[in-house]
């Protein structure tokens, strides 16, 4: 499988155990989640706007700290490990603008190898690989802000796909793409081997791909099993202010 | 997402020899162009005719249209007239005096006008056949290569980066504004002018919130790919020696005329 480095030894990719998470403004994002991901599951998480899908994949990797424990593949986050547990978990941001801020493609792709300190030809090469993964081979030397929202969205992955992680959190893949980006981006998942935590609103991605889910609301899970279950519980997803059509 | 940002990208693709040339030889080129032409003496036509020479090169190297320079050139012109006063202040020979106010012109003060007004179309002109021809990233290529702090780097490459993300904010909101200013037949529209003030007011502080609260997604981003507070970059490919054989021969070529038109 190309682009894994997973610990055989350890079968819970990530562990989420009671973890509570204010932001600044007083906005109480997390209210005791837990959750446990075995490793190459592909799970979603579901849950009306506001339910603390993003604040809580802004923690797998320590971006954001709160009061628990989170645990990837079984080593707890902690401030002198930040720098490791980010090599594994690639962290998809909603917005790909804020995601590719360097003035090239390759150079946007290179960063996270970078500061690896991995030797330069390497970086290149990782690079490289990564961006003939998702199909953005031969724009090197592209600014961003010529790719269309697919195609950035797509560089978005190559970017942490680079860093060969073995957990990928995506926020938001599909949101705001036509018909046929969409179908392209699917396919692109679908052949990604990694452990995956997809936070969306497209139910059809979830049906297809993400065998498990997990539904949000008002910061904590409120409902966890297995796709077609869940998607059948229309009281449970009309609770939540989620639709099936 | 393209809205069409009314300020484009500066570089035009292009296959001239000026086009290939490596951004770490034009870079400090155009700048030691634009040193010696300001260092040219006022009033020396001769040397400036000569510092034109290498630049008329260039321009018909690049296969850019003339226009196109002129054109984005145009742009210096308002800032000329902040030394058109020179004109009447420097004492020498008088050449006229403007009725009813009783300035009068000099000689001197209009030769140091026009050198003014060359010297600054001259550079500007360089600096647009630099940006014309380099794609930006190269030349912030060139700005790491040559040594330039990279905090400052890492800046002028976010500036680059997001110049044109809040350019089109800026346009979104403006369209939004526009799009709900509509007039009625027979009515006064448009509001007070203190209100529309305030209107635009509100609009720079919520792109100025939108920009913070991205730069905080980006800083996001950009830890969770590894960043530690030190700007890191990947290396660039090796000089070709045409190139560097050309940038010296033009520097040698500035300070020859600089010379003569100092002894």
């Amino acid at each position: 499988m190309l682009g894994t480095r997973v610990d055989t030894a350890v079968e819970t990719a990530v562990e989420v155990a009671d973890l509570r998470f204010a932001y600044p403004d007083g906005v109480q994002a997390l209210r005791g989640v837990n959750l446990t991901v075995r490793r190459g599951e592909k799970v979603a998480l579901l849950g009306p706007n506001g339910a603390g899908k993003s604040t809580l994949l802004l923690h797998l990797n320590g971006i954001l700290r709160g009061k628990g424990q989170v645990r990837i593949a079984g080593v707890p986050l902690r401030p002198d490990n930040l720098a490791q547990v980010r090599a594994q978990v690639g962290l998809v941001f909603e917005n790909p603008d804020d995601q590719l801020f360097s003035p090239t493609v390759l150079e946007d792709v290179a960063y996270g190898p970078l500061y690896m300190g991995l030797p330069h030809e390497e970086v290149l090469e990782r690079a490289r690989r990564a961006l003939a993964q998702v199909g953005m081979a031969g724009f090197d030397e592209r600014p961003p802000h010529h790719l269309s929202l697919g195609q950035k969205k797509r560089v978005a992955i190559a970017t942490v796909l680079a860093m060969e992680p073995a957990i990928l959190a995506l926020d938001e893949p599909t949101a705001g793409l036509d018909p046929g980006a969409r179908r392209e981006l699917i396919h692109l998942l679908r052949r990604l081997p990694q452990t995956m935590i997809v936070s969306t609103h497209d139910i059809p991605l979830v049906r297809d791909l993400l065998p498990r889910t997990v539904v949000m609301d008002a910061g904590i899970i409120v409902a966890d099993g297995e796709t077609p279950a869940i998607l059948a519980d229309a009281a449970l997803l009309a609770a939540h202010g989620l639709d099936v059509f | 997402m393209a809205v069409g940002v009314p300020f484009g990208e500066r570089y035009l693709a292009g296959s001239s020899a000026i086009h290939a040339m490596d951004a770490r030889a034009k870079l400090p080129a155009a700048l030691a162009y634009i040193f010696a032409v300001t260092l040219t003496p006022a009033g020396h036509w001769a040397a400036l005719g000569l510092l034109a020479l290498p630049l008329v090169a260039a321009l018909a190297a690049s296969r850019l249209s003339p226009l196109l320079v002129a054109r984005r050139s145009a742009l210096a012109l308002p800032f000329v007239l902040a030394a058109v006063p020179l004109m009447f202040t420097k004492e020498g020979e008088a050449l006229f005096s403007v009725p009813l106010f009783g300035w009068t012109a000099s000689q001197q003060g209009l030769e140091a006008v026009l050198s003014i007004l060359a010297k600054s179309w001259l550079s500007v002109v360089a600096a647009v056949i630099l940006t014309a021809t380099t794609p930006a990233a190269e030349l912030l290529g060139a700005m790491r290569a040559l040594g330039l702090p990279r905090l400052l780097v890492a800046t002028v490459s976010f500036m680059y980066r997001y110049l044109f993300v809040i350019g089109e904010e800026a346009l979104r909101l403006i369209r939004a504004r526009d799009s709900r200013s509509a007039r009625l037949a027979g009515q006064q529209a448009g509001g007070r002018l203190d209100w529309r003030a305030k209107v635009l007011g509100h609009m720079v502080g919520s792109l100025f919130l939108r920009t913070y609260e991205r730069s905080e997604r980006v800083y996001a981003a950009m830890q969770a790919r590894g960043y530690d507070g030190e700007p890191r970059f990947l290396q660039v490919r090796a000089w070709r020696a045409a190139h560097v054989v050309v940038a010296a021969a033009l520097v040698v070529y500035l300070a020859g005329v600089e010379l003569y038109a100092r002894y």
